[in-house]
């Protein structure tokens, strides 16, 4: 290196190159399936990488079981503990789908740095990157459930649906985030930088959670709000996992949820594609 | 005579066309590259360098006209085209939330290898890259020339037969850009094809064979780098200044001793000037010191793109009209 500064690389790193170059064959495709987990494995690597990501998100959900716990809590339901167990999940659920917001930020991202550039010039199949971030997403989306839970449980939460209950209650909201991702990801395509896809994406979801019945009893709302709040998705998924989590679900709110979540993936996720293969 | 057929040719292109809304980004290219050449695509911003190349590479449909990479048809067999070439595009297309090693791992695992031979492949592809140190780092925290070698890196997990370079050396460095163009040297001299796109004559100069030059979406001109150069007719003196303040006291003295217009350069402390003999540039440098400039460097040699097009359009590079269609906020980007 000292004696040749002018010619940047040395010999050996020819050599290297040389060789590196050698490789020409190319392996046998990776099967569609192989390409998504590759592609979920990205998803958990920025984890690792970007762990603010999920802290901006799950921050929110936390202050807000901090805060109504114990500054309304006892005015709204009568003791902490109560409230906690009308508030968490609703609060869990929140969290959950502000996190899908970020499949969708993620994916505008790419496609503003040039990343998805080089992932459609390979022989992959072309949804794989769609559909393997949305797979990785999915831990993203059980971590923001896991983080309010356990602040739930620091704070006196003692569910009554126990352990199963629990489960249940993150899977049914996991799928729901499932369904919801793909209205994020198609505005992920349809805007130009992904802070629009944040503020549109939040500007959307932020009042949908709050015409829900995450934090109030429907019933107590004036007529047409209470409209509203009932036909309003998000509230199903509430009153469903509230009810995994208190051990007395209703089949009624777990169909609906599960209806709606395939609904969204069945029209939004080709919506996806299509944008992301015409782009 | 030598008869091309078309095997030995890389790529064949004829009328392609491409349009966003009212903007005609390319108007009808025809091109013809050589299998095991390199061979560039040069013009200014906005010209359709990069719309030819994503039409090429099979990421974005022609409106019109009819392309073959290698035999395949880039919109009957667009998954045969990618899995025989790659692309190095003008953003550099890697991951900067991963690291280095992650970002070739992925690709590696992509094209089908198993676990361990996608992370063989990612440490030797780090060490002909000069990236063994950076491997662990994300990406994000890389300079201009270690992503740009990285991009390039991620294309040649598998050796392409073709390549495809977007402005590979824009914004880098003079260090970073010998070390990018002897790695296009070390790709061609083993077989590879690569079409270059370029804002740079001397860039397309150095690496070569034939030259497309576009503008407006249309080749204007086409030929080998000499043959370029003889019908812009003379050689150049470009002259970098220690003080960019100084710059029309230093045209001013330049116009002086060598008799003809000078250019100013995009670069606010470089000019140009058309100069075909040593002795006359030595007099014109000498001209320089005598008026009080300082001058940070000067080469004698080829004309640039603006003369280039100077010479070919009659209007230098930076006034077409796809430039001025670009919002102020779009240029910089
Ligand atoms: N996706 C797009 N949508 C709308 N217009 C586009 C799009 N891509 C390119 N254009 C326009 O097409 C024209 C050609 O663009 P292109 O990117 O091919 O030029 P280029 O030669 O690569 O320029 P540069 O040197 O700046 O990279 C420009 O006027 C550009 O604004
Ligand atoms: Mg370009």
């Amino acid at each position: 290196m000292s004696t040749a500064p002018a010619r940047a690389r040395t010999a050996r790193e020819d050599q290297a190159l040389h060789a590196a170059l050698s490789v020409r064959e190319r392996p046998s495709r990776a099967s569609g399936l192989s390409a998504c987990l590759t592609f979920g494995w990205r998803g958990m690597l920025k984890i690792k990488h970007v762990p603010e990501q999920l802290v901006d998100v799950t921050i929110t959900p936390v202050l807000f079981v901090l805060m109504f716990t114990y500054i309304f809590g006892g005015a709204i339901a009568g003791s902490t503990g109560e409230y906690l167990e009308y508030l968490l999940p609703g609060i869990m659920v929140m969290s959950v789908l502000f996190t899908t917001v970020y499949s969708g930020v993620a994916l505008n991202t790419d496609v503003t740095k040039g990343v998805v550039d080089r992932f459609r010039s390979l022989p992959i199949p072309r949804s794989a990157p769609l559909v393997g971030a949305v797979l990785g997403d999915s831990v993203r989306y059980v971590l923001g459930a896991v983080v309010v839970i356990a602040v739930g449980l620091a704070i006196g939460f003692r569910p009554d649906g126990g352990v199963v209950g629990v489960v249940a209650a993150v899977a049914l909201v996991v799928v729901f985030a499932f369904g919801l991702a793909w209205v994020f990801t198609t505005l992920g395509l349809l805007l130009r930088t992904p802070n629009a896809v944040m503020n549109a994406g939040f500007m959307g979801i932020f009042p949908l959670t709050f015409l829900s019945n995450v934090f109030v009893d429907p019933e107590t709302l004036p007529g047409w709000l209470e409209t509203v709040v009932e036909i309003n998705p998000i509230s199903h998924l509430v009153t469903a996992s509230r009810g995994l989590m208190g051990g007395s679900a209703t089949g009624g709110d777990i169909a609906f949820v599960l209806a709606s979540a395939a609904v969204l993936a069945a029209v939004f996720a080709p919506l996806t594609v299509r944008l992301y293969r015409s782009r | 005579m030598v008869v091309v057929t078309s095997s030995t040719l890389a790529i064949e292109a004829s009328g392609l066309r491409k349009a966003f809304g009212d903007t005609q980004a390319v108007a009808g290219v025809d091109l013809a590259v050589r299998a095991g050449s390199v061979y560039g695509i040069l013009g200014p911003n906005g010209a359709g360098k990069t719309t030819t190349v994503r039409m090429l590479a099979t990421l974005l449909r022609p409106d019109a006209g009819e392309a073959r990479v290698l035999g395949h048809d880039i919109v009957e067999e667009a998954d045969e085209v990618r899995s025989v070439v790659s692309l190095t595009g003008q953003l550099a297309s890697v991951d900067e939330d991963l690291t280095g090693q992650e970002n070739l791992i992925l690709i590696g695992r992509l094209l089908g290898f198993r676990r361990k031979e996608a992370k063989a492949r990612a440490a030797e592809l780090l060490r002909a890259f000069d990236l063994v140190e950076a491997a662990g780092r994300l990406v994000k925290n890389y300079s201009g020339g270690m992503r740009r070698r990285l991009d390039i890196a991620a294309s040649i997990v598998v050796a392409p037969r073709l390549m495809f370079l977007d402005e590979p050396t824009t914004g880098l460095d003079p260090r970073s850009r010998n070390q990018v163009w002897d790695i296009v040297r070390t790709l061609v001299a083993d077989g590879t094809t690569v079409l270059l796109c370029t804002q740079y004559l001397d860039e397309a100069d150095q690496l070569a064979e034939g030259i497309a030059v576009i503008d407006h979406g249309k080749v204007i001109a086409e030929g080998t780098p000499a043959q370029l150069k003889a019908s812009v007719g003379s050689g150049a003196l470009h002259v970098r200044l220690l003080d960019p303040e100084q710059r029309p006291l230093a045209e001013q003295a330049l116009s002086q001793a060598l008799d003809v217009g000078v250019h100013r350069e995009p670069d606010p402390a470089a000019l140009s000037v058309a100069c075909a003999r040593p002795e006359r540039a030595a007099e014109a440098l000498a001209e320089l010191s005598r008026v009080g400039v300082g001058v940070a460097g000067f080469s004698l040699g080829q004309p640039s793109l603006d003369e280039v097009f100077l010479a070919l359009t009659g209007h230098p590079a930076e006034e077409t009209d796809a430039s001025e269609e670009l919002g102020p906020g779009e240029e910089a980007a």
